[in-house]
């Protein structure tokens, strides 16, 4: 691999750049592979990296219908951070966090994490008693979280409106400062590409559509648009799809899938400083280098697979980001599009054996896994390549559902992120 | 948005006017005491998230009130049947034939 640092940038200056080749290989599929991952989001990607990086598992496959990255990696809206409720869900996101940290060198690609701070906002009384168990159990589970009152809400972020006059008042903001953004699309490369240098195959427009299993119900391998690909093991992480692919070998999800939509403006210079987050009146805003502002929308409320959203989703957003932030009402929203979350009845993912024996699965992070894909894809590599979770994702199995030890993150992440 | 038919006020209705209910068809337990920990799940958690043709319940929140149900391709949301709660599911096979799928 051709590690890119400031000497290989001033090089290939003198050809124009024209000279710096393919970030990873396009490899037709073997015959047979050690572990084949469904779905080369950046969960997938992660998981192949750290088998092959953590494991030596190198004799991998990462099959994706579309492009890489192109599924919800690509779509979100890119906030991270770690102030979820209970301490399993503190110890997987944070996890994420402590990776995310030195994520760049690691991959030796700019990731772009930038800890700028998220700021939840509370407009009601129940808002203020939830943000502030919120923020007590994160400082028991060691977790940043902290109280602003609106005055110190307004001098975090400027363009912030506190006038009592609004609908919606803010009653105050649970800010985590090492929460941020980071760039999806670079996360997704920088993971394919030192994947793809340890040996594992990417293999992009290769729709999976069926898995074998033997006599015996353990998995066999698996049929493609490009033939079939003998495994012992497959990790199903295939977000809105996961029901589809799993059907396919005959197992039951606790999944729902939804669009869930975001939208960015025109191009500005630098005006909004962190992440703003309201739950209750459903948006989300930060501001990307390049200089847009990105806006997240609701999900739509029934189960659909068409990767747009109702446009009142997102007209109701632009209602409550203009109230909050009336300097921006007169910017014109370039993009919209949406992306198909799957969501769990207790808002938390799924990383788990599954009752067929070398089939994993990885799902269920509905609207807001994209925060943790170094964590997620590290654990699961674990789980896969040991045939057993790693204790920080021990909780998060699908038995779950069955025994009832629910990890019940609905206030958290109901809406947002 | 999709524009919904209430079976019983019989009018189309933005669907802001209604709540989706979910799943249709699922059937509680019959005796909660002789239900296993597995039939619980499925009952509570399990779902078929179909891909294609399926069938949800609506309420008309903002209208009458009443739930029903409706067919719907949840890949192009569009409805191909609504019929009212007490009605045996139709042939989603036939209605798949029809939409061309
Ligand atoms: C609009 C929006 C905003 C969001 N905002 C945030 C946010 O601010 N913060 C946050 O933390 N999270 C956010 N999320 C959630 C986040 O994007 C996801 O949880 C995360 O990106 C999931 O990553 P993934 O790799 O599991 O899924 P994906 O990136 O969707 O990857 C799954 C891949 O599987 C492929 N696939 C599916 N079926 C098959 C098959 N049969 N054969 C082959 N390939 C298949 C798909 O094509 C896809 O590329 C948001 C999501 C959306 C849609
Ligand atoms: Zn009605």
């Amino acid at each position: 691999m051709k590690r890119y640092s400031f000497l290989e940038l001033a090089k290939n200056a003198f050809s124009a750049h024209q000279n710096w080749g393919r970030q990873w290989r396009a490899p037709e599929p073997k015959a047979e592979y050690d572990v084949v991952i469904i779905g080369a989001g950046g969960h997938g990607l992660a998981t192949a990296y750290y088998l092959a990086k953590e494991h030596g598992v190198r004799n991998v496959a990462v099959l994706e219908k579309g492009w890489l990255g192109g599924g919800n990696t690509g779509r979100n809206t890119t906030i991270v951070r770690s102030n979820y409720l209970w301490e399993e869900s503190a110890a997987l996101y944070n996890h994420a966090i402590d990776l995310w940290d030195g994520l760049s060198q690691e991959l030796n690609y700019n990731v772009m994490y930038s800890a700028r701070g998220v700021m939840m906002l509370a407009h009601t009384v129940h808002d203020v008693q939830v943000a502030q168990r919120h923020i007590h159990a994160n400082r028991l589970a060691g977790v940043q979280n902290e109280w602003l009152t609106p005055e110190q809400a307004k001098e975090y972020c400027p363009p912030l409106n506190i006038s009592k006059d609004i609908r919606y008042p803010v009653m105050g903001a649970a800010l985590q400062r090492v929460g941020g953004t980071a760039r999806h699309d670079a996360v997704a490369w920088g993971y394919a590409r030192g994947a793809d240098d340890m040996g594992v195959d990417i293999i992009q427009n290769c729709l999976v559509t069926g898995i074998k299993r033997g006599a015996d119900g353990a998995v066999e391998g698996v049929e493609t648009a490009k033939g079939f690909i003998k495994t012992k093991k497959v990790g199903v992480v295939a977000a809105g799809n996961t029901t589809n692919v799993m059907d396919m070998a005959g197992v039951r999800m606790p999944l729902e899938s939804y669009p869930l939509q975001a939208l960015v403006s025109e191009p500005v210079k630098p005006a909004f400083p962190c992440v703003v987050m309201s739950n209750t009146i459903h948006a989300y805003i930060s501001q990307s280098d390049k200089g847009e502002l990105v806006i997240g929308a609701g999900t739509d409320q029934f189960i659909s697979y068409s990767q747009t959203g109702g446009i009142h989703i997102t007209n109701h957003t632009i209602d409550a980001i203009c109230e909050l932030f009336p300097h921006f009402r007169r910017m014109r929203m370039l993009r919209n599009w949406g992306g198909i979350v799957d969501v769990t009845p207790d808002r938390s993912p799924i990383l788990s054996k599954t009752p067929v024996s070398g089939l994993y699965v990885n799902c269920g992070w509905g609207t807001g896994g994209f925060k943790a894909t170094p964590g997620s894809g590290h654990v699961f590599a674990h789980t896969i390549a040991k045939d057993e979770p790693h204790s920080i994702n021990a909780p998060f199995t699908i038995d779950r559902f069955k025994t009832g030890r629910l990890i019940d993150e609905a206030a958290a992440a109901a809406v947002a992120h | 948005m999709l524009l919904i038919y209430c079976p019983y006020c019989e009018v189309e209705r933005p669907e802001t006017e209604f709540h989706n209910g979910g799943e249709a068809h699922i059937a509680r337990p019959a005796d909660p005491s002789k239900t296993s920990d597995e039939e619980w799940a499925e009952f509570l958690y399990m779902r078929s998230n179909v891909k294609g043709i399926a069938v949800e319940r609506w309420r008309h929140i903002h209208g009458c009130g009443r739930f029903f149900n409706v067919v719907r391709d949840t890949v192009s949301d569009k409805i191909l049947k609504v019929y009212k709660v007490d009605d045996p599911m139709p042939d989603l096979e036939a209605l798949a034939k029809e939409a061309g799928r």
